[in-house]
């Protein structure tokens, strides 16, 4: 275990999460202290330089974000933390959460005060429902403590948070679609232009940052972002929560820094593969992420060293697949994830899972036609290129990096590699 | 409003700032493919048929969607776009009923044009459709998911234009559908029948339900006398069907043709709209002096009475008690005309054209029956008509002009304007300044009561009374007015309520491709033949004074209250199609 690192879950299990006094006693609340002692430019300067990729899977650069959102104009903004953490295999977000929400609020605070927001959102998934009663005591002491509400610690900044659950649609993690939501509206994403961070929920200017994403500017303004960068690669400095999970001996979410190779992360964190047996193929990123195949598991787990071999980091889940499952099959576990949470509004994305979703059936059968592959193949780009959101542009994903990988598994003769 | 740069498939040109990509394209002649684009609704994105190359953009790019840079290099016909295009174009079709030959929108259909544009011979794909039950079981429309593209376009028209708020999305993914809350069947919904929804649609998803073959029948029938009228804005719109210029003025033939099809006599609603005239004026001249309920609203519109007996059923005193102009002739064939041509009033068979959905449902209302018989016994739609026309291989645009014929066939501008929004209203006033006053109008044009804005409202000095007027044409319009009346706050004597936006000649049984641009076209039409008319005001209709002479006796007597009035009631969430006739 000695390869994870505790940055941002450095006060995991260190204090009692449903007491603000606890949290106080082990330095809670030094990093609002000491944002809302700067400016918003100093704070925007801060977290350029801490370079944190958006975590919660399209790793847009948080200081840029923040300055965008700063610059946007208005005087009632809106900062919605993403707490949707519907990525399968992906559980990173439940740990900071259940185990650090007042770090959680404090991220939110500090975004608040650098964008000018009056008002913070918490958009749970909704099946970590039984996390709702903490963070609500977490929320109401923060208030009773002055850390939250009316002038916060004196300073003449107003900031309130709360707390919305959506009906369980994985759609509603997409930022676009998880605002529809808030607002009482069915799970479908809305149409850009206008940008929410422009028009957003309830037509203000908003800004959405995942969870993690909010834990690591609370942690880098308690400690320094001197302290952050100290992790990682030169290139890809800093430190990032994993979710490890599948045929591996211990799953779990993990703080590593970047750079380990992927087999560090499986091996060593991991404990290896259940039963010892081969690691065949591996998904990174939730299930719209790329998969990858034994021989990339030298790769470190940066972002510029993953894209390099067409993978990405994405929500930061790691899946494990061993031997003993055929390629098919799992891609037929995907399919039938894609099947039942695509929103159904845009034609690629709906008519282009049915389709995909009966040749998938037929491969697993053994039935499949000759032109099924190239059929499959061509709708899964079409999807890819024209599907009206994210979901839709990487529902398949899977598919066809998998079959890049595993080429015979869909009875192509192996090609012989580039 | 600053200009733009741009290329469009090597074509420079310039368009302002905020032009999306389509809209630019077909400035210089590019018609980018697309199902969920109107011009007149908002802007949806999700067929994803529009997809076009940028540069430096990756991913393809929906043009409808998304608007112009300075600089952006567009392609609109590469290889890559076309076999995207495509792809999704087999995509809809996969899961599209597409059995053509069969469909009421045949030749008419968006999603048809595309494919031949496309040349789709052959597909991969497994055609087998996903879909909920056929909705056929009301007298209007007829609901076909197993058509219906998801382009939103209905959903729109019910929602925002309407404010009905009937049709929505359900489920998720493959099981998405368009349909009503809990897949109920139309009638048993808040559902106006107003069919704006199947004048939208681009395909055959929503329609209007085909009463053609019934009226064919009665035309074969040698035991029926089958006559037939024709609403005010019928014949500005059905030239559309023939490719004839929009707003075309095609009475003469139109009247040619249903000659040509078998209708013994061919009379012009014009005639029962002056007569509406005549007791809806002289109705609001009674309760503005006794002090009656008002504002008083006009009941021509059967979407709109629709509306307020299902949601605003504790204004019903403010309704007219006037019976549609349709209605007025479905009376009037069955008592004084059948006395007139020496018929049993069963013996008559009364078909009416119609630019409306919701009139097939108003035909069928229990009370809309005069000497024990149905008063009007088929509603044909305009498109309707034109599929009647063709069917008989009839050449329409070569048709020499023939006339309406007596005793209902003379109609004056007054009436004649009942097609347009704010047309009722104007007619009104013509007769009620001149019955109150005694006195010539100045002016027989109100403008200020005509066009497309949402609501429009004027004052005319009466006497010593300033009268106040609103017109509101589109139900979302005709609730704010409705609210005010609820708050006690309307300042109104009179208000005139269509329920389709544009009033009748935007009604959900014109031809498709009603834009507004088209409704324009019509609304011009109609005063232009109100314009030429030498009888402008309906108490100078001669054939309307003489039925009072010889038959109703005056407005609001005791036989026009028996022929020509009706009352109206609550209606809960279920129309009651079991009183209904067959």
């Amino acid at each position: 275990m000695s390869k994870t690192v505790s940055f941002i879950t450095e006060n995991f299990d260190k204090y009692d999460p449903t007491s603000i006094d606890s949290y106080l006693s082990i330095g809670g609340f030094t990093a609002t202290k000491k944002a809302l002692a700067m400016s918003s430019n100093e704070i925007i300067d801060i977290a350029k330089k801490a370079s944190v990729k958006g975590r919660g899977g399209a790793a847009y650069d948080t200081g840029r974000k923040w300055a965008q959102a700063a610059s946007v104009p208005g005087d009632d903004k809106v900062v919605i933390c993403n707490a949707d953490e519907g990525e399968p295999c992906t559980f990173k977000d439940r740990s900071v959460l259940s185990k650090d929400p007042f770090r959680l609020l404090e991220g939110m605070v500090i975004a608040g005060y650098t964008v000018g927001a009056k008002n913070g959102y918490i958009y749970l998934r909704e099946e970590y429902r039984h996390l709702k009663p903490l963070i609500k005591g977490a929320i109401q002491q923060s208030i009773e403590k002055g850390y939250l509400g009316d002038n916060i610690l004196g300073t003449g900044f107003s900031f309130n948070i709360h707390l919305y659950s959506g009906a369980g649609a994985y759609v509603c993690g997409e930022g676009s679609t998880l605002i529809e939501s808030i607002e009482g509206k069915s799970g479908r994403p809305r149409i850009k232009p206008p940008f929410i961070k422009e028009c957003g929920l309830f037509q203000l200017p908003t800004l959405v940052n995942n969870v993690e994403t909010l834990a690591i500017a609370t942690a880098i303004f308690q400690h320094g972002v001197e302290e952050y960068v100290k992790y990682g690669t030169p290139e890809c400095p800093g430190t990032k929560i994993i979710s490890l999970a599948g045929n591996v001996k211990n799953p779990g979410a993990y703080e590593i820094p970047f750079g380990l190779t992927l087999r560090e992360i499986i091996y060593d964190i991991g404990g290896g593969i259940t039963d010892d047996h081969d690691l065949k193929i591996f998904q990174l990123g939730g299930a719209s992420g790329r998969t990858g195949s034994a021989s990339l598991v030298d790769t470190p787990y940066t972002y510029d060293d993953l894209h390099k071999v067409n993978l990405v980091i994405g929500s930061g889940g790691i899946l494990v697949v061993d031997d003993r499952t055929r390629v098919i099959d799992f891609i037929k576990s995907i399919q039938d994830f894609f099947i039942h949470e695509s929103c159904g509004k845009c034609t690629p994305c709906r008519e282009g899972n049915r389709q995909i979703a009966r040749i998938i059936d037929r491969f697993v059968d053994g039935t499949q036609k000759d032109d099924d592959l190239d059929t499959a193949m061509r709708f899964a780009n079409i999807m890819k290129n024209c599907a009206f959101c994210g979901l839709g542009e990487t529902a398949q994903s899977s598919l066809l990096s998998a079959i890049d990988h595993f080429p015979e598994e869909f009875g192509l003769t192996e090609v012989a590699s580039k | 409003m600053k200009n733009t740069k741009i290329k469009i498939d090597n074509i420079d040109l310039i368009v302002p700032e905020g032009t999306t990509i389509l809209e630019a394209a077909k400035k210089v002649n590019i018609n980018i493919p697309h199902l969920c684009y109107h011009p007149d609704q908002a802007i949806k994105a999700n067929c994803r048929l529009c997809v076009v190359e940028v540069a430096g953009s990756k991913k393809l790019t929906a043009a409808c969607s998304s608007y112009v840079f300075e600089g952006m290099e567009v392609q609109t016909n590469t290889k890559r776009v076309r076999d995207m295009q495509k792809g999704i174009l087999e995509l809809i079709l996969a899961n599209h009923d597409q059995n053509c030959l069969k469909c009421a929108r045949n030749g008419n259909c968006e999603l048809q044009a595309l494919c031949q544009r496309f040349n789709i011979s052959k597909t991969n794909l497994e055609d087998s459709v996903d879909s909920l039950p056929l909705d056929n079981t009301n007298p209007s429309l007829v609901r076909d998911s197993a058509k219906c593209v998801k382009c939103d376009r209905c959903v729109e028209a019910c929602q925002k234009g309407q404010e009905v708020h009937v049709l929505t999305h359900s489920h998720r993914s493959i099981h998405y559908n368009i349909a009503p809350a809990y897949e109920a069947p139309l009638e048993e919904t808040f559902c106006v029948f107003c069919g704006q929804c199947s004048a939208v649609c681009p395909v055959g998803a929503i329609v209007e339900k085909d009463d053609t073959q019934k009226v064919w029948d009665a035309i074969y029938d040698s035991k029926k006398h089958v006559i037939v009228q024709v609403a005010p804005a019928v014949r500005v719109a059905l030239g559309d069907a023939f490719n004839l210029p929009k707003g075309s003025i095609v009475t003469g033939q139109m009247v040619a043709a249903l000659r040509r099809l078998g209708f013994e006599k061919i009379f012009d609603t014009n005639f029962t709209a002056d007569l509406t005239i005549l007791e809806e004026g002289n109705e609001l001249i009674h309760r503005v002096t006794t002090g009656g309920v008002l504002p008083m609203i006009t009941s021509c519109s059967p979407g709109w009475i629709n509306f307020i007996e299902g949601r605003y059923d504790h204004l019903l005193d403010n309704l007219s008690s006037c019976k549609s102009p349709q209605q007025m002739f479905g009376a009037l064939s069955k008592s004084y005309y059948a006395e007139k041509a020496g018929l049993e009033p069963k013996d008559i068979y009364t078909v009416s054209i119609m630019p409306c959905t919701a009139k097939k449902y108003e035909a069928q209302r229990p009370e809309m029956k005069t000497n024990g018989v149905q008063e009007v016994d088929a509603v044909l739609t305009t498109r309707e008509l034109a599929r009647m026309i063709q069917s008989a291989g009839i050449d329409f645009v070569g048709l020499e002009e023939d006339q309406f014929d007596n005793p209902f066939g003379i109609g004056t501008g007054a009436g004649a304007i009942f097609g347009a929004t704010g047309g009722v209203m104007e007619a009104a006033l013509r007769t009620v300044y001149e019955v109150l006053t005694g006195k010539g109008l100045p002016s027989l044009n109100f403008v200020d009561v005509r066009g497309l804005q949402g609501i429009k409202e004027a004052t005319i000095k009466i006497n010593d009374l300033d009268v106040k007027v609103a017109v509101a044409h589109g139900l979302g319009n005709a609730k704010v007015l409705l609210k005010q009346i609820e708050k006690g706050e309307s300042p109104y004597h009179f208000i005139e309520v269509m329920a389709c936006p544009g009033g009748c000649i935007g009604g959900g049984g014109q031809p498709i491709k009603s834009t507004l641009a088209v409704k324009g076209k019509r609304i011009e039409a109609i005063y232009q033949i109100d314009q030429d008319l030498p009888l402008r005001k309906s108490h100078k209709n001669p054939d309307v004074m003489r039925l009072y002479d010889e038959y109703l006796g005056e407005p609001l007597g005791h036989k026009s209250h028996e022929l020509l009035h009706t009352h109206y009631h609550t209606r809960g969430m279920k129309y009651n199609f079991s009183e209904l006739n067959k």
